[in-house]
């Protein structure tokens, strides 16, 4: 089996290199956090600004190299990997999918029921 | 077709045969299916939290307003900083993590413990960074006032920027003490009496002509809270129940409670994770240093110990972002 073999070699150089992409990613996001950009935080797309797609989608990133390189999910057998990541990202999107839609509901319903003014 | 039915078990009962669909050990393969179970629990936290801030979409807390504080640098506004240095502390623990798991696959006694152990470090570091944050969330930084209805009132200057409290209220010698168990009736006691009373603080807020208030609600356009004007603020202090100062289950200077529940549960659900993976990391870092593995002839439990550690560090990715970034 090819994955016995590279068991042996040391890996180091490709963890300093996910390490230094991790680093980037969370510096990216902070530097954009703390700046907020007028045109990517107070304008809509898809529902949301396109600062909160932006840190989802680096977010996503970060957590596909974490598994992938950090918990070596590259070098586990297919059967496994789906297992475990299919599952999860399966259940965990249909879940948010359904929350979040009754929870903007809900505000759709009781938002202008709440009293601003005294 | 890599996965395929056992055909023999070696005539044990649960020998499963020589297939071995999944190509993992059998430790190795629970600790992804705990990982599996453990990331659904985590994400029915996250999104509970979601479906909670979607509901209250128009009122919800801005976390840059309230994780400000940076250490030795007190009363700078300094949002994020602070937990972007607790997010490199963990990703580098993970990094020395990783490398442990690599050096054992080489046989390299030493080397794994160095790594383990700055690992372990790092975990403790991680933690207490954790209690330091809770700290000044239940501390607070302004204090504000809460009306009847639930709904906190919060003190600005002309500018629109927070004031607090302790620089307008005027202390009215009133005194009133905490009630404990050792003052009246043995089974009677109080939770931490704010530092001003409600007459207090409106007294100050009439002497100071340069302030006014803001509410919860958010502005859609600018994403910011809706500062009321000075002549209609005393129609919302007429409303005033109590003055809250800090955070915790029950109320929340900053908004809405349920934030302040949402964050305890969620980081502490996550620091109660980092600190069983501390406990487990210097279980195993002892391990290694009598030698079990090097015996075993496989570091495979610090690979699996790893896995856990690493899922620590993948549960803080999300958590930083919907806590903090979003």
């Amino acid at each position: 089996m090819a994955a016995h073999a590279q068991e042996h070699k040391s890996h180091t150089k490709l963890i300093w290199k996910v390490f230094g992409i991790l680093s980037v990613i969370t510096i990216v996001e902070v530097a954009l956090g703390i700046a907020k950009p007028e045109a990517l935080h107070l304008t809509k797309i898809l529902g949301t600004s396109p600062l909160n797609i932006i840190f989802l989608i680096l977010t996503l990133v970060k957590a596909y190299y974490i598994t992938w390189f950090f918990m070596h999910m590259a070098d586990e057998k297919k059967s496994l990997r789906r297992a475990v990541v299919w599952t999860s990202v399966f259940l965990i999107i249909y879940l948010a999918t359904l929350l979040l839609i009754e929870g903007s509901y809900i505000n759709d319903v009781l938002g202008p029921l709440v009293k601003w003014e005294y | 077709m890599e996965a395929t039915i056992a055909t023999e078990t070696n005539g044990q009962p649960w020998g499963g045969g020589n297939n071995k669909p999944l190509g993992a050990s059998y430790g190795k393969m629970m600790m992804w299916f705990f990982i599996l179970s453990d990331a659904l629990t985590f994400s029915g936290f996250l999104v509970a939290y979601g479906f909670m801030r979607f509901k209250f979409i128009d009122s919800w807390p801005i976390a840059d307003e309230v994780f400000t504080h940076f250490p030795f640098m007190h009363g700078v506004h300094a949002p994020m900083y602070y937990v972007a240095i607790m997010t490199f502390i963990l990703i580098f623990s993970s990094v020395t993590m990783v490398l442990a798991v690599d050096a054992g696959h080489q046989m390299k006694k030493a080397k794994v413990t160095f790594y383990m152990l700055l690992t372990i470090i790092g975990g403790a570091i991680f933690l207490g960074s954790q209690a330091w944050e809770w700290k000044n969330f239940i501390n607070g930084s302004y204090g504000a006032v809460q009306l009847n209805d639930g709904k906190i009132i919060q003190f600005v200057n002309e500018d629109g920027e927070q004031v607090a409290l302790e620089s307008f209220a005027i202390s009215s010698h009133f005194e009133r003490t905490q009630l404990t168990r050792d003052k009246g009736l043995w089974f009677m006691e109080e939770s931490s009496i704010a530092p001003y009373t409600v007459n207090e603080v409106i007294a100050g807020f009439e002497a100071h002509p340069e302030l006014t208030i803001r509410t919860e609600q958010l502005n859609a356009e600018t994403k910011t809270k809706t500062i009321v004007p000075r002549e209609q603020a005393m129609l919302y202090l007429n409303e005033a129940k109590q003055v809250v100062v800090g955070a915790n289950l029950k109320v929340n200077e900053y908004g809405n409670t349920l934030f302040a529940d949402f964050f305890f549960f969620i980081t502490g659900f996550h620091g109660f994770h980092v600190l069983s993976g501390v406990i487990i990391n210097i279980i195993i870092f002892f391990n290694v240093i009598i030698g079990t593995y090097e015996r075993r002839g496989s570091y495979e439990m610090v690979e699996k110990v790893g896995l856990y550690w690493h899922f620590v560090d993948l549960v803080w990715v999300f958590v930083f972002t919907f806590f903090y970034l979003v």
